[in-house]
């Protein structure tokens, strides 16, 4: 006889049968479900030739310390055969703050550079042509300071504006339901936002004008469902709010990029990438009525989970990178960031950040999955999956929309009680042993505290705060506080806010000064 | 018996207040009275809150590597307050290493990634035992 079997039920509350056959498919339409490679609605991936024609982008996160060390981490990366760039910016940066400010105290070049100025980011990229390289840049709140000083030092370089290619992350209403680096209240933010957008689409057309990110959700504990469902409805709140501000939406919308997170469960995670593409093309198609094909194609970045990474035997870490980059990249990823062993520890060494990186060149030209397209395609379980996932997503996109759209659901703290239940029931399985954590719940051992961790320099607060002492002495204060001016004005009023923002940090205004004014003009939002 | 009382706050800019709600639900469900902060105080409104609260302990959480600095200035405020007495405890991502300096500056436990919630709950109620309150 056999053994009884336990019920399988994965985190979103799909349950999982013993086997999956031709019965459940039945009925499926190729092209309805799934369309040819690159053609409408996408699930089988964006390009008709996928990674045959181009690999992923290998996009590793780094920054620390100051801007010199982060440079050398930046040439170091890239010399190892990483292909774009992706800038971690120290919270006083990511909240609007100089280094000097009285909040930055303790954070400076913590999680990431710091950078107050113009001059910051010219050491940043020292030695890297822009025009050659792509760059990320995690940046919400202040997203549009530091998109202009990236666009000053190109011009600095030499380098036409118009042949610039990054991303900018740009999602605020993520960071008031589970990232945390707001500023200003959701209106303001928004009109922000919508600027950013109709200045990249005349001064910067290769820009990724935003970064549509489910990650930070999937981290503060959400589960897949509700990470693809919460990110949708976000996009769907700024393309609402580009189209209210007159943009028409094939004009911003093919510069719309998403971000999401690869996490534990393998088949769950591809089957969330793919429906992804396909709920996102019927939403732009239907819903928003684009024509030109490229709004309705999502593009997506992808990170390892963050929050699967144990302190205890870090090394398994690498085991589980592994197999969450496999799952990006067998969902269909455009770029890759694949975490270290240590980062449940510290920021990584460079020991730790070359074997992330080599993990994903592993993938890229060892293992031969990137030899046809979704290979996945057609297997019972994983278009069952993605139908049931997408069943799932829009149940909540109609629960959204009821409540008046994302958001609302912002506000009304209804996706943050939704990620703190599941977050708190993640935990709890761990706790009762209902899941596995290796090394915490499970196969546990005595072991010797970690050597050799990353240090961040503790004189690097000094080092920031005396270059922002010359700065100040030493820059034109008469232009700067003309443009500055300038800026409050605009801000003021209902023009673009973007091209006195690049005016002042051409000015060498500092990130604090520029995000000062704007705190005052805009107010700064409180978390009840 | 009169319920404990615990502030749970995230001291400095960090967003990654996961892990502090986990906690504090956890806390919650074990019989505690809770009070999250919400993120971004400063250690000043911190010590604050507890005295106006009243809490048997305080629990900080930071994973932006600021904890050094926050942490013991947390306790010094509650010194400055009159309310040194109150136990402070913490979490996040804190490397092995700075556990002694911390210990060292008045805080009195340190959870790192993969506590279970249960441990932490011992340990509170061990503080709160060992201050000998009336709970």
């Amino acid at each position: 006889m056999e053994k009884e079997e336990k019920k399988v039920v994965l985190d979103s509350g799909i349950e999982v049968k013993t086997v999956y056959g031709p019965d459940d498919l039945a009925g499926f339409n190729y092209h309805e479900k799934l369309g040819e490679p690159g053609q409408y609605p996408y699930t089988r991936g964006i390009q008709p030739n996928m990674y045959r024609g181009k690999l992923w982008t290998m996009r590793q996160y780094a920054g620390f310390g100051t801007a010199k060390e982060t440079n050398a981490r930046f040439h170091y990366l890239l010399q190892q055969g990483q292909t774009g760039l992706s800038v971690a910016f120290d919270l006083p940066t990511q909240i609007g703050y100089d280094s000097d400010h009285e909040l930055a105290r303790g954070e400076v070049g913590k999680v990431g550079v710091a950078v107050d100025s113009l001059l910051d980011m010219e050491e940043l990229f020292s030695g890297i042509p822009l025009d050659k390289v792509s760059t990320s840049m995690t940046i919400n709140a202040p997203a549009a300071v530091l998109l202009a000083m990236y666009i000053a030092l190109a011009k600095k370089q030499g380098v036409d504006p118009k042949n610039l290619n990054g991303t900018i992350q740009n999602d605020i209403l993520k960071e008031y339901v589970a990232r945390g680096t707001y500023i200003f209240p959701p209106e303001p933010s928004m009109r922000i936002i919508t600027d950013i957008f109709a200045f990249c689409k005349k001064e910067v057309p290769k820009w990724n004008t935003i970064s549509i990110s489910g990650y930070h959700i999937r981290e503060a504990g959400s589960t897949a469902v509700q990470e693809l469902a919460f990110t949708i409805a976000n996009g769907i709140a700024y393309v609402e709010a580009a189209i209210q501000a007159g943009l028409s939406v094939d004009e911003f919308a093919p510069r719309l990029s998403f971000f999401f997170n690869a996490h534990l469960n393998f088949f769950e995670e591809i089957a969330k990438f793919r429906a992804a593409r396909r709920i996102w093309a019927k939403i732009m198609k239907e819903r928003f009525g684009a024509q030109n094909p490229k709004s309705l194609l999502l593009r997506f970045h992808t990170q390892t989970a963050g929050c699967t990474l144990t302190a205890q035997q870090p090394k398994v870490n690498l085991i589980r990178v592994a197999y969450q980059a496999l799952m990006a990249v067998l969902g269909g990823t455009q770029s890759l960031h694949t975490n270290s062993y240590d980062e449940a520890l510290c920021l990584p060494t460079d020991e730790a950040a070359l074997l992330a990186l080599r993990t994903q060149q592993v993938i890229a030209y060892e293992i031969g999955v990137t030899d046809t397209v979704d290979p996945l395609g057609g297997s019972y379980y994983v278009e069952s999956l993605t139908d049931a996932i997408e069943e799932k997503v829009w149940e909540y996109l109609k629960k959204i929309e009821e409540m008046g759209g994302a958001v609302e659901a912002v506000k009304n703290g209804f996706m943050r009680r939704e990620i703190e239940k599941s977050s708190y029931e993640y935990q709890r399985a761990i706790e009762k042993g209902e899941k596995t954590v290796i090394g915490v719940n499970r196969f546990v051992i005595e072991e010797e505290p970690p050597k050799d961790l990353l240090k961040v320099n503790p004189e690097i607060e000094k080092v920031q705060l005396e270059k922002l002492k010359k700065l100040r002495a030493n820059r034109d204060n008469e232009r700067v506080a003309k443009a500055l001016k300038r800026l409050r004005e605009v801000a003021e009023s209902k023009d673009n806010i973007v091209y006195p923002i690049l005016e002042a940090v051409e000015a060498y205004a500092t990130l604090g000064e520029i995000c000062g004014v704007l705190r005052e003009v805009f107010g700064e939002y409180r978390q009840e | 018996m009169k319920k404990i009382r615990v502030l749970i706050a995230k001291p400095g800019l960090d967003g990654h207040d996961r892990g502090a709600k986990v906690i504090a639900q956890a806390l919650r469900d074990a019989g505690m009275e809770v009070i999250y902060t919400g993120i971004r105080q400063t250690p000043e409104q911190i010590a604050k809150a507890a005295v106006e609260e009243d809490v048997d302990v305080v629990g900080l959480s930071c994973l932006s590597g600021a904890h050094n600095e926050l942490f013991p200035r947390v306790v010094e405020c509650l010194k400055e307050l009159g309310a040194g007495d109150i136990p402070v405890i913490g979490g996040g991502i804190i490397p092995h290493e700075d556990h002694a300096y911390l210990k060292e500056k008045g805080v009195k436990a340190i959870f790192g990634p993969g506590s279970l919630t249960a441990d932490v709950v011992k340990v509170i109620e061990e503080l709160v035992r060992e201050e000998g309150k009336d709970v």
